[in-house]
């Protein structure tokens, strides 16, 4: 079975290709679905294919930038990406996300840098996910009260709604985002992108799961403008983060290759599946990945105050998260299998009254 | 109201400062990491990556830019026909809310 492994010829370990495959297909429907690149999950599933860690961030990063490109094209085409937003906020993407990478050399130099960086990840996700289900709980609070009321809630209705509270802030210039159908200062894009790039570039991730939320609670978006706007960020800070990478000799592209075969058809899926999803369906499954990830996260915390559970943990993190890449994905992918079920059955329907 | 804000926006702003100071008090004093691949036991193609990562990291970037988008649309393309294929409108969506 020696032809089911291939040698990586910059890590020189032997890696089961087969399992690079299926993991790109795993994070390429969830990135698609979120608008995320999913390094959270990428990194514990190389480790456990035999990856040496020094590759694991940069490599990732590269496969990254090119499912990020299908799936924007592909939201592009539903209507999802605001291109406006998305170049406005790449200047403020790019700069953080230097900013942070450069910063995090520099912590790698001083030592320690795995533990500063896990705790401010922890707090951003448990903030997050505070975030997402209190949205979630206020907007179906507001259904119930309508319910009540005899009425039925606005479809654009949302819980939490910061967002009007930045839009009130009006330097100059101000823009309108179509797309989107947002009317605020250029600022607000800008300052929300410098932070989740610098964000993302201290924690070597792509930025999805910081920008995404950012862009439906922070600068309003609907939720699949988020997830399609965010994508083109994505792709935008991915690629640049894979040049960065590789200059700084972090990627195993081959690896990156063979992972990307997968993840340019799982991310098509992904995509797709979002035409078939409700806005605060979307929201929901993004919250439980970020519950998830965080967990995960404060497993590889733990053995650092607790060493001798340093082994257990480790097992019920990398399980964890594989667990939870497997359930999601299946359930993104059933929706979408269902969901074209259905629309295929409308259109033959259509098509036999017409005939 | 915008006490509350005031006081969210000093925490955050001061833990992001104290941050990387946190790091400095942690010590250590690691030396940058210097990868060179080894090509002994590899051929081909992959001995030719592999002395272009050691040889040129900027030549090495710059085909990683180039073959990553390539690759991603070219199966991402291939996906498209399949569903295209199956009958998938690809171009539309109906649901709008948030």
């Amino acid at each position: 079975m020696d032809w089911l492994y291939i040698l990586m010829p910059i890590a020189g370990v032997k890696i089961f290709w087969p399992g690079l495959i299926i993991l790109g297909i795993g994070v390429g429907v969830i990135g698609g679905f979120f608008g995320m690149g999913g390094a959270w999950m990428v990194t514990p599933g190389l480790n456990i294919l035999g990856f040496p860690m020094a590759f694991a961030i940069g490599t990732d990063i590269a496969h990254m930038a090119g499912k990020s490109l299908i799936s924007t094209m592909r939201h592009g085409k539903f209507g999802n990406v605001d291109y406006k937003l998305g170049f406005i906020m790449l200047f403020g993407t790019i700069a953080g996300f230097e900013i942070g990478a450069q910063m995090i050399m520099w912590l790698e130099r001083i030592g320690k840098v795995d533990m500063v960086v896990r705790w401010i990840y922890l707090l951003l996700l448990a903030f997050i996910t505070w975030m997402v289900f209190s949205d979630v709980a206020k907007r179906k609070a507001k259904e119930k009260a309508a319910i009540a009321a005899g009425q039925e809630v606005d479809k654009m209705a949302t819980g939490l709604e910061w967002h009007k509270t930045l839009h009130k802030i009006k330097i100059p210039p101000m823009i309108h985002l179509d797309v989107a159908g947002i009317y605020c200062s250029a600022w607000l894009p800008i300052a929300v992108s410098f932070f989740t790039g610098w964000l993302a570039g201290i924690l070597g991730i792509g930025g999805g799961l910081i920008r995404m939320p950012s862009l439906i609670y922070l600068v309003g978006c609907p939720t699949h403008v988020a997830v399609g706007t965010d994508l083109f960020e994505v792709m935008i800070s991915g690629l640049y983060g894979a040049a960065s990478y590789t200059y700084k000799g972090r990627v195993e592209l081959v690896a990156a290759i063979i992972m990307l075969i997968g993840a340019a058809m799982g991310a098509q899926v992904g995509a797709v599946a979002t035409k078939y999803i409700k806005g605060y369906g979307i929201r929901i499954a993004f919250g439980l990945a970020v519950i998830g990830c965080g967990i995960s996260v404060f497993l590889k915390l733990l053995p650092i105050y607790v060493p001798s559970v340093n082994k257990v943990c480790d097992v019920i993190a990398t399980y964890l998260i594989l667990g939870l890449v497997s359930a999601l994905a299946i359930y993104i992918t059933m929706k979408m299998v269902e969901g074209a079920k259905r629309e295929l059955a409308i259109k033959a329907a259509k098509a036999a009254k017409s005939a | 109201m915008l006490m509350k804000w005031k006081a969210l926006l000093a925490g955050l702003t001061t833990f992001l400062l104290l941050a990387p100071a946190a790091a400095f008090a942690a010590g250590g004093g690691g030396a940058p990491i210097v990868i060179v691949a080894d090509t002994r036991k590899l051929s081909g193609i992959m001995a030719w990556w592999a002395n272009l990562y050691n040889e040129s990291h900027l030549y090495f970037t710059i085909m990683t830019v180039i073959l990553i988008p390539l690759i991603g649309v070219i199966f991402g393309v291939l996906a498209d026909i399949i569903m295209h294929f199956i009958g998938i409108d690809l171009k539309s969506r109906d649901l709008a809310e948030h």
